[in-house]
């Protein structure tokens, strides 16, 4: 079965083309980042107008680089949600009726379920069952994946998500809109030593973490260190980077080692935009190696999001007999356990 | 006479009109918040009663504004994703010229100000001329203060949802307009009667030029420089 998926809930819009003999065919996105970079942040109403410019161009650009006729697919597959309810709205609405221009089948899939399952595009991907960290700029989740659709939170971030938090500690920092890779690249440079920062929750039991905390720790250490006229030396920026880095990857790899020891799975795969992040991913492979278990990741493309992973779970719910109906589905909110299974 | 599906979801009324083989046709309803659930299923049960596929229709129109910028964008995602399914130019239409055919037709008035509320104390207002049925713009689309903005004769009808801030607008504009006493909201019927003229002039776009008019482009976003 070939699926076209279309991903628009937050800032990227992403189309890709999947089959399931062939593998992806086709993907091609386009980042808003920059717009919002000079707000700031995500502006909703921006976002929704940029979808709406930029979603057709994109379809005829993946069927190009699929080598396709336009519509020779045999499903579409849009998110439905979580997200922007503005931004959704323009991927499910021009979706849906797509679908029924083309008398194709379409289903509504779940963002989350999409990068939980983005490691599936890889060469070597994992198996269910296993333990799903997905960690992004609007969730920081412990899923136990017993299989598609069988779902189990096993933790979550009470407050900020792990992204969220790189993100408001670069504006402590004093760096640019989207911070959270730029706090990555300062930590590069830093001594994950000179400070300590605490490691929220991690002396309590289960797999709930929080790292609201972290920016209010991040913003004294830097009042700290400011001179007389308010500036942090570059090194000591740096410090800091890597001392917030190292508190927020551990704390993961703290509530990583209870899920896979509270399962007994041997498989963690980690999903979403922070996954990428390459601190986290070492710290990850030393932990998995202590518990006789496997990391499995997808290409930093397929972290952040993107049609691919769409088109991908749309395909396997799709081959399942699932679809919706002609109503345009949109959830701005919407739990990932209370997913149908496959 | 061409076929056509007109589409609009820019106010609480949600509808669909088809010109197939002569015949016009409308399904018309207000249905506050339930347009997405109930576009489609209206659209292709009346291509369905016509006997037509959506592949073999000329064109699509559909309200591309001024309204609520979900409703439009609703509209616009439709219409964008049909036509572009079905290879079929689009034809964007203006939901104020909307109101003023509605008007015209029902009242058989010859200028016509149609004005919707925008939400936050503004309105979307324009005025028109009607010629041979069908509105000549004279005061532009355009966002306004109900205080501030101005028609330059007399004897308008005023229509549409936007008229509700009557009494916060300028002597001036009360003295010119005569409110309407029906109720009138944009409708893919009216947008049809649009849509042939324009479809007839050679005016259609392809579906990734269907964009649309939102009026208001500075609300609550503002670059960090300006913060």
């Amino acid at each position: 079965m070939r699926v076209l998926g279309i991903e628009t809930s937050c800032d990227e819009t992403g189309v890709a083309i999947y089959d399931s003999e062939q593998g992806l065919l086709g993907d091609v996105l386009y980042s808003q980042v920059k717009m919002h970079a000079e707000y700031g942040g995500v502006v909703p109403e921006l976002a929704s107008r940029d979808h709406v410019r930029k979603l057709l161009p994109l379809l005829d650009e993946v069927f190009q680089n699929a080598g396709l006729e336009k519509g020779d697919v045999d499903a579409l597959a849009y998110t439905s949600g979580p997200g922007l309810i503005g931004a959704l709205m323009v991927g499910a609405s021009t979706g849906r009726a797509l679908a029924l221009a083309w008398d194709k089948p379409a289903i509504g899939v779940h963002h989350m379920e999409g990068h939980l399952l983005a490691p599936m595009l890889e060469e070597h991907p994992p198996s269910f069952p296993f333990v799903a960290l997905l960690v992004s700029g609007g969730h920081t989740q412990l899923v136990q994946v017993d299989g598609i659709g069988q779902y189990a939170l096993l933790g979550e971030s009470l407050d900020d998500a792990a992204g969220e938090a790189f993100d408001k500690a670069a504006k402590m920092l004093g760096l640019d809109y989207p911070g959270g890779p730029l706090v990555a690249q300062h930590a590069l440079q830093g001594d994950r030593t000179r400070f300590r920062f605490p490691r929220p929750m991690v002396d309590r039991p289960g797999m709930d973490m929080s790292f609201s905390g972290l920016k209010t720790y991040t913003l004294n250490t830097a009042n700290d260190h400011r001179d007389n006229d308010g500036r942090i030396d570059d090194q000591t920026m740096c410090d800091i980077a890597a001392a917030f880095e190292e508190a927020v990857v551990d704390t993961l790899a703290i509530k990583c080692k209870r899920a896979l020891q509270h399962t007994g799975f041997k498989q963690l795969i980690i999903a979403g935009g922070v996954s990428a992040n390459q601190r986290l991913r070492e710290r990850l492979e030393e932990m998995v190696v202590k518990e006789r278990a496997e990391l499995f990741y997808a290409r930093p493309e397929f972290c952040t999001d993107n049609g691919a992973m769409i088109a991908y779970a749309g395909c396997q719910r799709l081959m399942a007999g699932q679809h919706s109906g002609l109503e345009i589905v949109t959830k701005p909110r919407w739990p990932l356990d209370t997913l149908a299974p496959l | 006479m061409s076929n056509i599906l007109a589409l609009d979801t820019s106010t609480d009324a949600c509808s669909v009109a088809l010109s197939c083989n002569g015949e016009i046709k409308e399904d018309f309803r207000i249905i506050p918040r339930q347009h997405t659930q109930q576009l489609l299923p209206m659209i292709e049960a009346i291509l369905a009663d016509a006997g037509i596929a959506i592949s073999a229709l000329d064109a699509i129109a559909f309200g591309r504004g001024p309204g609520s910028f979900a409703g439009i964008r609703i509209a616009t995602g439709v219409a964008q994703g049909l036509a572009y399914g079905a290879d079929l130019p689009v034809l964007p239409i203006s939901t104020l010229e909307s109101l003023a055919v509605s008007a015209a037709k029902a009242e058989g008035a010859d200028n016509i100000v149609a004005a919707l509320d925008a939400r936050m104390d503004e309105i979307y207002v324009a005025s028109y001329r009607i010629e041979n049925g069908l509105p000549v713009m004279e005061l532009r689309e355009q966002v306004a203060a109900p205080s501030t903005f101005a028609v330059d004769a007399e004897g308008y009808l005023a229509v549409g949802s936007g008229w509700r801030y009557f009494e916060a607008m300028p002597e001036s504009v009360k003295r010119a307009v005569q409110l309407s006493t029906e109720t009138y909201y944009p409708s893919s019927k009216s947008m049809l009667v649009l849509a042939l003229d324009a479809w007839a002039q050679g005016k259609g776009v392809s579906p990734e030029l269907a964009l649309p008019v939102y009026l208001r482009d500075q609300v609550a976003w503002k670059k960090k420089d300006q913060q």
